[in-house]
């Protein structure tokens, strides 16, 4: 996947906000997680997970992350449960890391396979559904985070309705043999656009959405990167299936106290791109940060510059102004709300918003 | 007079006032403009050293005083409407102008054909 098509990245963001995009994502990885019964998968996954996979319907995805045993994130995903196994998709570079992962966790109880030869192509925006079900009539009537066994052009696809552009969207998990055939003929219509890694990264960003490696690490717990929303009450304290998963001390506790730091959206009080690394003041003198901006840069849709980070938690309150250091000055930025764009997913009902 | 720089920007000489801005190249590679930062008319600058800055969606670049000087005057079009870099790289989107503080410094340029040569 380039950075960008000749479009250049802004026409590129921009189409995929009023039209359709077209993103090779293969470079994620797959796994598939069988056991003798889809339960068991799903009880084994909780037990690397903080979520709630016995009650995830077949035909249904979910966000999920993975903890260590201090609480921090080994990876983010989404799992789709297909009926008698469970799909996962992992960050490219955390492919081996999780494999190994759950290879050592499931020894006896779940096999796990590696699909490799795999593609995944995601066509996200408001005229994905339009261009979609010219090849594949069925995915009209799915919703958000719903997942199906479709054929396209002949092909066996796996499809969800999600992505990661705050769109309405898909994306379609098939055999790489198939993979070009499909974007070549997505591409023909004039609704389509491919489009690279660059917008991909805008796109995220506006909606709020977190980048393993940049806003994610294994350093970073659930509650200080503001993903609490995935832990359902039954695993929280008090809930039927408390805890049992790794990190779980310091999850509860944060869950229930607090974290010292948050995850924030910021916005640039100027016109000046904020991007990761740079250091957040109180105010213009202070020699001490209150924390660091993790992704940032311009927002085409917002048409400002828009960021994250983490920050002290007294500082976390929406409209605090900070001052990002950006070559030597300080530049006012304040807190936000995520996401920076209304999000425009086909919902079955109303989803808890992210928070 | 026109120069260029191996940094691709390039300078119209008109006695003792170089215009400054970025090459079609430069702004090709860059991509869509966003942002631009200019210096403060009246601050001097050492040749190569960081003058202005510009940002694209992809990233933030310097752009480097070619030659020493005074800037004299700076185009505040291009800070309200960075795409004009992208449009008009050598017109409407120029950067600043400059005093030319030493004249053998326009020796250390390159001419026209050298730079077409260096990105060709």
């Amino acid at each position: 996947m380039p950075i960008n098509f000749p479009n250049g990245i802004l026409k590129e963001h921009l189409h995929t906000r009023t039209a359709a995009g077209l993103f090779d994502v293969s470079h994620m990885g797959q796994f598939t997680v069988r056991s003798d019964s889809g339960k068991n998968a799903a009880r084994a996954l909780e037990a690397l997970a903080p979520v709630d996979l016995l009650g995830l319907d077949e035909g249904r995805q979910r966000y999920a992350l993975f903890t260590n045993s201090r609480g921090g994130i080994l990876d983010d995903l989404m799992i789709i449960n297909r009926g008698d196994h469970l799909l996962l998709v992992v960050n490219a570079s955390r492919r081996d890391a999780d494999e190994a992962h759950l290879r050592h966790a499931f020894s006896n109880s779940c096999a796990v396979e590696r699909l490799d030869e795999r593609a995944l192509l995601a066509l996200q925006g408001p005229l994905a559904e339009a261009v979609l079900t010219r090849w594949c009539p069925d995915a009209a009537s799915m919703r958000f985070m719903e997942a199906r066994g479709l054929s396209i052009l002949g092909m066996d696809c796996v499809i969800s309705r999600s992505g990661y552009t705050g769109e309405d969207g898909f994306e379609i998990s098939l055999a790489a043999s198939g993979a070009e055939c499909l974007a070549r003929k997505l591409l023909e219509s004039p609704k389509v656009a491919p489009i690279g890694l660059g917008a991909r990264d805008s796109l995220r960003l506006e909606a709020g959405l977190c980048l393993y490696g940049s806003d994610l690490d294994a350093n970073t717990t659930p509650v200080e990167a503001r993903l609490e929303w995935v832990i359902p009450n039954r695993r929280r304290r008090g809930g039927r299936r408390e805890g049992g998963f790794p990190g779980a001390d310091v999850i509860l506790r944060q869950l229930a106290e607090g974290s010292a730091r948050r995850r924030v959206g910021l916005r640039s009080k100027d016109r000046t791109p904020v991007r990761g690394g740079c250091k957040l003041y109180q105010d213009e003198e202070t020699t001490t940060p209150v924390g660091q901006v993790t992704s940032g840069g311009f927002g085409p849709s917002v048409n400002a510059p828009v960021a994250m980070g983490y920050v002290v938690s007294a500082e976390s309150t929406p409209g605090n102004v900070l001052f990002a250091e950006v070559r030597g000055k300080r530049v006012p930025v304040a807190v936000s709300d995520l996401p920076f764009i209304q999000p425009n997913y086909k919902r079955v009902e109303q989803h808890r918003a992210e928070k | 007079m026109l120069k260029f720089t191996k940094d691709h920007e390039w300078l119209r000489i008109e006695e003792d006032i170089a215009t400054v801005g970025i090459t079609q190249y430069a702004q090709e590679q860059l991509g869509d403009l966003v942002f631009v930062e200019l210096p403060a008319p009246g601050s001097g600058f050492k040749q190569g050293a960081a003058a202005a800055v510009v940002e694209s969606v992809k990233a933030a670049s310097d752009v480097y005083a070619p030659i020493s000087g005074e800037i004299t005057d700076v185009n505040r079009s291009i800070v309200d409407d960075p795409s004009l870099v992208n449009s008009d790289p050598m017109g409407k989107g120029w950067f600043f102008k400059m005093k030319i503080a030493d004249p053998t410094q326009i020796e250390t340029l390159i001419d026209e054909a050298a730079y077409w040569a260096l990105i060709s």
